[in-house]
């Protein structure tokens, strides 16, 4: 498979590049933990922040295969250590992109069809709302319906995650891949916004589902650092309010998109699962050569 | 006892749920791309057996209940409790018919069982997997019949009833599988 990824990437010219999988700083993600190494800095949760340096500095359109380290992430499909592939196209948004990701399909899995779904849409056709617009009170209900859970928040986006995890996702991807794109803005991460035929302010992000698993997920970058400064002290915040651990923002990567990150549209693809797809087969165990349990 | 948080959710845990002690049957992490993470949990009400489902978000934390597993000598019943030793310290417990349950027509005197305690009192009885045990009453058996298929129902010393070859006689006794219920073979006195 790593064979074919990098014939697939050099026929279309792009480079293949090596990042530092130890840094300094690392993902501000209230939802993302890195491990961090005593004296030195954080194991990576993906290549991003360095990536996007390199393209910053000109290099052109870039691909990475490398590992990634979340820790707390571990279960059927979820490895704390795991193999990445992430490429950036400059000059193409998240739409081209996702053509992209779709080529690389048809390559690896022989899967000619795929299927696009907005976020919108996925709520309205499973649990009949708009999630942009539907009252916190309506979609606490909703999600509580839908599993049984002890806690309660004023986060909506807690909530749409819940009922995207438990009752969206499953479904998603069954009769061909499926990119789900359009999110809510307020879970853009490091995508631009922007505003949709219906006039709604969306994220310009998509995740790709087979058969209910996400397999990828993928922007049209955000380029402006006075934007990601806010977002990385909105994500600072919010940590500081839920007790977690504080991390030091990558002062190296607002400089870089200070001097100018091109525009471009970048994806992140997670191997092991797309591998286990390929083999058929339902826990990520079988696809890594020895599982967490005996390394 | 202490509390465990969600990453640590292993098959078989014991934990306090609504006030009722649990066993950890499945822990799966869920996460829709970014965003928090979620444990969809499955869990067995040990006062009632039934199996629920609850949803946490990850990193959130259950109390452990003080639930053990012994393995106790079964001594006898006197018909309102069933009464088990442990092998070391020859301290006795007394089960009642919620506690035993089925497992009641699987025991025998003298055999091993697993005895769950939950505060120091037991809440749960599994007999040994298998039992040897006397036939009291079956139809009478049939010579030479050992090829053909066919059973028949026959009563056991403890009141149990299983399906037994149709060649085996009263006074035999057979070995059981007690997870299934099921007849595994005659053994030979």
């Amino acid at each position: 498979m790593l064979a074919r990824i990098r014939a697939f990437f050099a026929e279309r010219q792009l480079i293949e590049v090596e990042t530092p999988l130890l840094c300094s700083a690392t993902v501000t993600d209230p939802h993302l933990e890195s491990w961090r190494v005593e004296g030195v800095g954080f194991l990576q949760t993906s290549p991003e922040y360095a990536m996007k340096r390199l393209l910053a500095a000109g290099s052109g359109s870039i691909y990475q295969i490398s590992k990634a380290f979340r820790k707390d992430e571990a279960g059927k499909r979820h490895n704390r250590e795991f193999t990445l592939l992430e490429w950036y196209r400059t000059g193409f948004d998240h739409w081209q992109l996702m053509e992209d990701v779709a080529d690389l399909l048809e390559k690896l899995l022989g899967q000619k069809q795929v299927m696009h779904l907005s976020y919108r849409q996925a709520f309205e056709n499973s649990v009949g709302f708009n999630p942009h617009q539907v009252s916190l009170d309506r979609l606490r209900d909703c999600a509580r319906q839908c599993c049984r859970v002890d806690f309660d928040s004023d986060d909506r986006d807690l909530w749409l995650n819940l009922l995207l995890s438990h009752r969206i996702e499953p479904e998603l991807g069954r009769s061909a891949p499926t990119f789900l794109y359009d999110y809510p803005a307020s879970q853009a991460a490091l995508a631009q916004i922007n505003i949709d035929e219906h006039g709604e302010a969306v994220a310009e992000r998509f995740e790709l589902y087979i058969d209910g698993m996400e397999i990828a997920n993928g922007y049209r970058e955000l380029t402006d650092p006075e934007e990601q400064l806010a977002r990385f002290d909105a994500d600072l915040l919010y940590r500081q309010q839920q007790g977690l651990t504080p991390v030091p923002i990558d002062r190296h990567l607002l400089a870089a998109l200070k001097s100018g990150l091109p525009d471009c549209a970048g994806v992140a693809l997670g191997i092991d699962r797309l591998l286990m797809k390929q083999l058929g087969v339902e826990r990520i165990d079988e696809v890594l050569s020895f599982s967490q349990e005996r390394v | 006892m202490g509390s465990y948080s969600t990453n640590e959710f292993r098959s078989g845990l014991k934990v306090m749920l609504d006030g009722e002690p649990c066993s950890i049957i499945d822990n799966e992490f869920v996460k829709p791309g970014k965003g928090q993470a979620f444990n969809r949990v499955k869990l067995r009400n040990l006062n009632t057996g039934r199996v629920l489902e609850r949803t946490f978000k990850s990193g959130e934390s259950l109390e452990g209940a003080d639930v053990v597993d012994r393995s106790m000598e079964y001594l006898y019943t006197d018909g309102e409790f069933w009464y088990f030793m442990e092998p070391e310290t020859y301290e006795q417990h007394q089960a009642d018919k919620k506690a035993v349950g089925d497992s009641a027509q699987w025991l025998k005197e003298q055999d091993a069982c697993e005895v769950t305690l939950y505060n120091g009192a037991p809440l749960s009885v599994t007999p040994p997997n298998f039992v040897e045990l006397e036939i009291t009453e079956t139809d009478p058996g049939l010579k030479g019949d050992t090829a053909q298929g066919g059973s028949k129902p026959a009563t056991l010393s403890t009141g149990a009833v299983v399906k037994v070859p149709l060649f085996i006689d009263q006074g035999e006794v057979i070995r059981v599988d007690t997870r299934t219920g099921e007849y595994v073979g005659r053994v030979k006195s």
